[in-house]
């Protein structure tokens, strides 16, 4: 269905990626979000405290990270659109929560503006060094669907993406900015609301009963509608391992069931969620890979290897998590080697690592705090081909 | 002959007993006086939505027959702030045991009192953690022992009615699970009164914290309830305190209005904003 023009502020505007971010969340339908202050993420609360209520929503600053990414989860129950946001120590203090919208399959986005850690870390700089724990941060199996932009436009348009993305899967969307993409500031251009397609949670078509089982799914499908609260369904949701009344069965067996469902909702969809952008792939002997501000670096670095006549193309992971692999190994099958250039010490590289099958992976590693020299990305390159 | 149905049944998850309480335990009571209030006021129970954390209160969610969520250890509150912000026509009741709402759980306690949360707090006050086995909780009275307290608690207490009125609850009542009547009457009154209500209720916990303190079974304690407790309507919740085996004073203590966060967030807004601002439902009808 289309957008409402309420949350869609149509036109060519000037802004960085944090509020277009925030206008991102409007245009998708957010109207409840909560958060708390933490740089480089503050500007995304600030933009949605400023507009919400504009449009008919609320926003709440919460007393922590805690609280911010639970109320999400019941306002989500209550049939909101919701968002938070938070950076470093913040996210570190969501993670309980992110497997709770996994377990309990409650559409959510989190946005992650990274900055450099571990621990205080350097708050004001960037760094991608919470891919991990994007995906692995919270305790047990499951899976979560991680998206990194690397432009202020795509911070508008790939917010609005996670939230349809949240609303189809039924699962919390890390939206994985970085300080830089967070501070830049560039054109962003809004399309009118008709223009926008967005996503709303699929119902249950049969009517509140006794017999009604809140994850059950439809045949061929692994998400279940989600019900309206206040309307009879009567509903019960527990972080628990649970059967599809959503009542608590503490045995292996409802936990298999369970739990590989909800990792293979989202492993097996991988086909359709793939999204990634290439340049000069086709007579590539080394593939850059890169995603979020990084992508951007190595397009330079490109370049720089192109007019010193070494066959080099780029791979970027736009949906990292998870990771559009069968086009990585279509990729590995030709090219000679893979350098990833990422803002840590060798995260996404291990993804890649295991894709590429025996073809060289050499990691361009950056502790963070800047983002890398294209000619460092280059010399690793050359270094590769020697 | 005609069939009995219990009154109770209808709001219950019947296929789920039995429950995992204990013999003796009081959570049982408070549930039977929940349904007991619900029956009385004739609320809608679709409209009701019940929140737990986590514990032996916390499944008190599982058990019953509502829009019902069984969220994280010390959570509940924000959870449920979250849910009425979305749909404020909720009503929204949170059960949380003492360990739950107030150890793990006491800065959202605080806050959604000072933000007066549109929600009714219940507190099932047992003095410990029952579900793993006894532990020293922040309400446990000084010199009680528990599994962690091996040789004595030695840490103040929390005086939860004075932590709820001080921080701005609109509505704060203590009794124990002997005062069944008083205890419907509170959950009555608090059913539409709009704000941070909270009602702390003293319970059994015959399995991890009498046998352990050598307080005898949960019928023992209803005696203990009957002859030591006081009741002060009114009372200074300051002189509320609970000392081990002494006397218990119950009652309503605050019952006051203030505007609830929705509310006091429309009529901000509106000032500011004017015409700007697209007004958002409180729940509130006053």
């Amino acid at each position: 269905m289309k957008a409402d023009p309420r949350g869609v502020l149509t036109g060519v505007h000037f802004l960085d990626g944090d509020h277009a971010c925030c206008e991102g969340a409007l245009a998708a339908g957010c109207r409840c979000a909560f958060g708390y202050p933490i740089t480089p993420s503050t500007e995304v609360v600030e933009r949605i405290a400023q507009r919400l209520p504009t449009v008919g929503g609320v926003f709440l600053q919460m007393e922590d990270e805690i609280a911010s990414s639970i109320a999400i989860q019941g306002a989500a129950w209550g049939g909101k659109k919701v968002l938070s946001v938070s950076s470093g120590p913040g996210i570190s203090l969501m993670m309980e929560h992110i497997g709770l919208a996994a377990m309990t399959e409650t559409p959510c986005v989190f946005v992650n503006v990274q900055r450099a850690g571990p621990s205080t870390g350097l708050p004001t700089l960037v760094a991608q060094a919470d891919m991990m724990q994007a995906r692995w941060g919270s305790h047990g199996d499951y899976e979560v669907i991680a998206i990194c932009p690397n432009s202020p436009q795509e911070c508008f348009d790939l917010t609005l993406h996670a939230f349809n993305l949240a609303e189809t899967y039924r699962t919390p969307v890390m939206f994985m900015m970085d300080e830089a993409v967070g501070h830049m500031t560039e054109r962003v251009v809004i399309p009118a609301a008709e223009q926008l397609e967005v996503v709303e949670r699929r119902r249950p078509r049969e009517k509140p009963s006794d017999q009604y089982a809140l994850y059950r799914c439809e045949p061929g499908s692994r998400v279940p509608p989600m019900p309206p609260v206040g309307e009879g369904y009567r509903f019960h949701v527990t972080g628990l391992t649970h059967d599809e009344r959503g009542y608590p069965v503490m045995n292996a067996e409802a936990q298999d069931k369970l739990v590989r469902r909800l990792v293979d909702k989202i492993r097996l969809a991988e086909p359709e969620l793939a999204r990634y952008e290439e340049f000069q792939v086709d007579d590539a002997d080394v593939v850059l890979v890169a995603y979020g501000i990084t992508s951007r670096v190595v397009q330079r670095s490109m370049r720089l290897a192109r007019e010193r006549g070494l066959k080099v193309g780029v791979f970027r992971p736009v949906v990292v998590w998870p990771f559009p692999e069968r086009r990585l190994r279509e990729l590995a099958r030709r090219v000679k080697a893979f350098v990833v250039a990422e803002l840590n010490l060798g995260q996404v590289v291990l993804e890649v690592e295991r894709l590429a099958g025996g073809t060289r992976t050499v990691l361009a590693s950056h502790a963070g705090g800047a983002l890398h020299e294209p000619e460092a990305i280059l010399k690793v390159v050359q270094e590769v081909l020697r | 002959m005609s069939q009995h149905v219990n009154p109770v049944e209808p709001f219950l998850r019947m296929e789920r007993m039995p429950h995992i309480w204990c013999p003796g335990c009081g959570i049982g009571t408070v549930v039977n006086c929940f349904v007991r209030a619900l029956l009385k006021t004739q609320v809608d129970i679709d409209k009701v939505s019940v929140v737990s954390g986590i514990g032996c209160t916390g499944r008190i969610a599982g058990y019953f027959r509502a829009d019902s969520f069984h969220t994280t250890h010390g959570r509940s509150i924000p959870f449920a702030t979250g849910l009425k912000m979305a749909n404020p026509e909720l009503s929204v009741w949170n059960f949380s045991g003492d360990g739950d709402l107030i150890a793990i759980g006491g800065n959202h306690f605080i806050h959604a009192a000072r933000r007066n949360a549109d929600l009714k707090v219940v507190c099932v006050n047992n003095f410990t953690y029952g579900m793993t086995g006894g532990q020293v909780a922040p309400t446990a009275p000084l010199h009680s022992l528990a599994t962690t307290a091996p040789y004595g608690a030695f840490e103040r207490p929390f005086n939860l009615p004075f932590l709820a009125d001080s921080s701005g609850a609109v509505y704060v009542a203590r009794w124990t699970t002997f005062h069944v009547r008083q205890l419907v009457k509170s959950m009555e009154e608090i059913m539409h009164k709009p704000g941070f209500c909270f009602i702390e209720v003293i319970a059994p916990c015959p399995t991890a914290y009498l046998r352990r303190n050598r307080l005898g079974d949960g019928l023992e304690a209803m005696r203990h309830y009957k002859q030591s407790s006081k009741v002060v309507h009114g009372a200074d919740t300051r002189s509320v305190d609970i000392e081990l085996g002494g006397p218990i004073v119950v009652g309503k203590f605050v019952d006051r209005d203030r505007p609830t966060t929705l509310e006091a967030m429309r009529d901000e807004l509106h000032k500011s904003l004017g015409d700007k601002y697209v007004p958002y439902p409180t729940g509130v009808q006053r």
